[in-house]
């Protein structure tokens, strides 16, 4: 089991402080998030964090135009979203590390982002070794139903569970 | 047999730019990371030029993994795009004097693209080639790396699948 976040609870006090330990852990996760300089340019944002799930989202920027003939937002964009929600969610996983970095990311693009529309992306930490953290994400405009984009990822995991 | 005259390397030099500047002006993307691309020939380089907003681990510090997922992906975009274009830009079927992002033929559809991540990113330039592998009637796969100071010593590489625009011919 991970000791991660719980370092300094006395043996025996960790059920009482699990649920404080979480919530600390989802804060650390999201101001962390909003130090990121990159994450910060693309105005990225946290709406739900915790138990190795993340919720970010950005906003429509023309700037982020990939093809200026149909308006639609570059697959990089969309990538550096889910890049991000994936490791936040692997931070927020109660058995994940500290820190990490991305080991590796496959996208599928299933359809254009609508133009004027915010991307939200979802990521789940599915499974934590005590080195590496897998992860699964989705991401969608106003049109939950059909995914823009799905994605899968392995992300460094220094101290995450035995 | 007679044979033409060469063309003066200025318009050829001319030609090729233009055209090079069409594709690359036509995304905004590409201007809001700060990538330009550098030609020799046929040959790109893209070039990702640093500043502070590429950052993803501001304590290392290191490049943004989604920063540099981008870089390659615009390069290996960007190369398709050259790579589809240059013959009928170097037969004279494209008009680069003529040439704007709206006049170009359609950009390539990213499949899918992977990227593996090697080491960090310095807090500095870097350099991206694309290699196509593979380019049909509908599909392409492309190959791209990304390096700093050293060549040899890549930090990220990817491989992505394309979907080619509609050809009338």
């Amino acid at each position: 089991m991970s000791d991660t976040g719980s370092d300094a609870a006395p043996e025996g006090a960790r059920d009482a402080t699990e649920d404080m330990a979480a919530g600390a852990k989802a804060d650390v996760a999201r101001r962390f998030i909003e130090q990121i300089p990159h994450a910060h340019a693309l105005s990225m944002r946290v709406d739900q964090l915790g138990d190795g799930r993340a919720e970010l989202s950005m906003p429509y920027d023309s700037r982020l135009v990939g093809d200026p003939r149909n308006g639609v937002i570059h697959g990089g964009a969309v990538s550096a979203l889910l890049d991000t929600c994936g490791g936040t969610a692997v931070l927020s996983h109660p058995e994940g590390p500290a820190q990490t970095a991305t080991i590796s990311l496959r996208i599928d693009y299933m359809r254009a982002a609508t133009p004027g529309q915010r991307l939200v992306a979802r990521a789940e930490c599915y499974h934590v070794t005590r080195s590496v953290a897998f992860v699964r994400a989705t991401a969608t405009d106003d049109d939950r139903g059909h995914p823009v984009a799905t994605a899968t990822g392995t992300f460094t995991a220094d101290g995450g569970a035995e | 047999m007679s044979r033409a005259a060469p063309e003066p390397v200025q318009v050829v030099k001319q030609r090729r730019d233009a055209a090079l500047s069409a594709l690359v002006d036509g995304l905004p993307y590409a201007r809001f990371l700060g990538i330009s691309f550098d030609r020799r020939g046929d040959e790109l380089t893209g070039v990702l030029g640093f500043h502070e907003a590429l950052i993803g681990n501001p304590e290392l510090p290191a490049l943004h993994g989604g920063a540099t997922a981008a870089f390659l992906e615009v390069t290996a975009i960007v190369g398709l795009s050259w790579a589809m274009i240059w013959d009928d830009l170097e037969r004279g079927m494209l008009d680069a004097a003529t040439l704007t992002p709206e006049t170009l033929p359609r950009l390539p559809k990213t499949i899918d693209f992977t990227v593996d991540y090697l080491r960090p990113g310095l807090p500095r330039d870097a350099y991206a080639r694309a290699r196509v592998n593979r380019s049909g009637r509908r599909y392409a796969s492309v190959h791209v790396e990304a390096w700093q100071d050293n060549r040899a010593r890549i930090f990220a590489q990817a491989t992505g699948h394309f979907l080619m625009p509609p050809r009338d011919d």
